[in-house]
């Protein structure tokens, strides 16, 4: 089979023809690769928007409604747009669409790569209920423990928040601002406690007064069935 | 018959004989980047099966068509495609082992192995048997794969497949996820593979041997009668 297509090739291919194979095999895997796009689109978006509003669930306890705040000309205001960027935070209401807290969003490079983090916020007492990892690349095994160990992720849960807080080393935690790291998993430890820190520094001057609250103006009706 | 037992070898060979890890030390980079536990060594298995299939199937079914002088920049094409289609597909349907995987799956295209089976095989020979050895290849490179990554998460977490071996007494080899221990694991199976590939070689030509001095003996036993 192999002289039939030398025999083929004899005669050096002209220019043209092989611009043409390669043009139309980037034609053809473009648009094979755009059919997946479009085709995969949706549920990947869902997915990800899945994995968020689990997350507000998880990080705020409590939560049966939701919406997202997007802070603009020094006030929170309500969005309904899809999508999230770096001026939005989310904040949870009860089943009487009561406020109950924030669940507010950020990043910092960690051993690896970015460490997306979202933590819940109550303004009232000022303690952080939760925190959960949307995003990490870190080390499996070591600093993946950030969101596997649940030590770890159990010392964010009613931790007050009226000064920065502070990773050390574990079993020498002495005051209420200082959590344990995770022995081997110092830098990604120090990298979410420092994303918390940076976050609040952020977001708590922004926030609204107390009882000021923007009120739920729509929620995300589906959404508790499938925190279940 | 005869062609079926040949394709049959073509399958065969690449799971042992010619394994693509063990015997020609291709694709190392997803080999040691991804092994650190079995459950991402089965995925990355499965995306480079997938890949090499399919690609080995249009290079084999197109090669009339494919001008020898563009021929590698087609293959990369064809390749990057599938690659493509196989990373939206696992963003889509296993979100969270996408994760895990996340900057590895893109790099399947510079597996070198696949593209030497494409330039190798499939460029030179018929549908089927492309479509055989490239089964049998990424079956090869998915048990390395597999034994790598079992052997890393047995000593390095204690557990295979996310379920725990030992109990809490086990103290984690730590390295042994961390790049260290994938060129630890991969130095010791190649060491034990060659080990056993000599053995092997030379136990058959003991058996030879063995057989040879019989037929000697058969020989003379006969010549000596002849004469009696």
């Amino acid at each position: 089979m192999n002289t039939t297509n030398t025999t083929v090739q004899t005669q050096e291919p002209s220019s043209r023809r092989l611009v043409m194979s390669m043009a139309i095999a980037g034609f053809i895997s473009g648009m094979i690769i755009i059919a997946i796009y479009m085709l995969t689109f949706d549920t990947i978006k869902e997915n990800k928007a899945r994995e968020l509003r689990l997350a507000v669930f998880k990080v705020l306890p409590h939560v049966s409604h939701m919406q997202k705040l997007h802070f603009k000309d020094n006030k929170l205001v309500v969005v309904k747009a899809d999508g999230m960027d770096d001026e939005m935070i989310f904040a949870g209401y009860d089943k009487d669409k009561k406020f109950i807290g924030y669940a507010i969003q950020g990043k910092a490079p960690g051993f690896q790569d970015t460490v997306h983090v979202l933590y819940g916020y109550l303004s009232s007492n000022s303690n952080i209920t939760g925190m959960e990892i949307l995003d990490s690349r870190e080390t499996p095994g070591l600093g993946d423990k950030i969101f596997k160990d649940m030590d770890f992720v159990g010392e964010f849960i009613n931790l007050p928040m009226h000064k920065d807080i502070k990773a050390v080393k574990k079993g020498t935690k002495t005051h209420e601002n200082e959590i344990d790291a995770i022995t081997g998993a110092t830098i990604s430890s120090k990298v979410v406690v420092k994303i918390i820190n940076q976050a609040f520094k952020k977001w708590s001057p922004r926030l609204a007064e107390q009882g000021n609250e923007p009120a739920l103006e729509l929620y995300e009706a589906k959404v508790n069935k499938e925190s279940q | 018959m005869a062609t079926d037992v040949s394709a049959y070898e073509e399958m065969i060979k690449g799971l042992w004989r010619d394994n693509p890890v063990f015997v020609q030390v291709l694709g190392m980079c997803p080999m040691l980047a991804v092994t650190n536990s079995a459950i991402n060594a089965v995925v990355m298995g499965l995306a480079t099966f997938f890949v090499l299939v399919t690609s080995s199937f249009l290079v084999s079914s197109f090669k009339q068509w494919i001008p020898k002088q563009v021929r590698i920049s087609l293959y990369v094409i064809i390749i990057a495609t599938f690659v493509t289609v196989v990373d939206y597909s696992i963003l889509a349907m296993l979100p969270a082992i996408h994760k895990e995987l996340g900057a590895f799956i893109p790099l399947i295209v510079a597996n070198c192995m696949i593209l030497g089976r494409q330039e190798a095989f499939a460029s030179k020979h018929n549908v089927k048997y492309a479509v055989m050895d490239a089964v049998g290849m990424s079956g090869g490179f998915m048990i390395a794969l597999l034994a790598l990554g079992s052997v890393r998460e047995i000593l390095g977490v204690g557990a295979l497949f996310g379920v725990d071996l030992f109990g809490a007494n086990f103290e984690p080899w730590v390295i042994m996820i961390l790049p260290p221990g994938g060129f630890l694991t991969l130095g010791l199976l190649l060491l034990f593979f060659n080990w056993f590939t000599e053995r092997r070689r030379q136990f058959l030509i003991k058996v030879a041997d063995a057989d040879r001095m019989l037929a000697v003996e058969k020989v003379s036993t006969e010549g000596v009668k002849d004469n009696g």
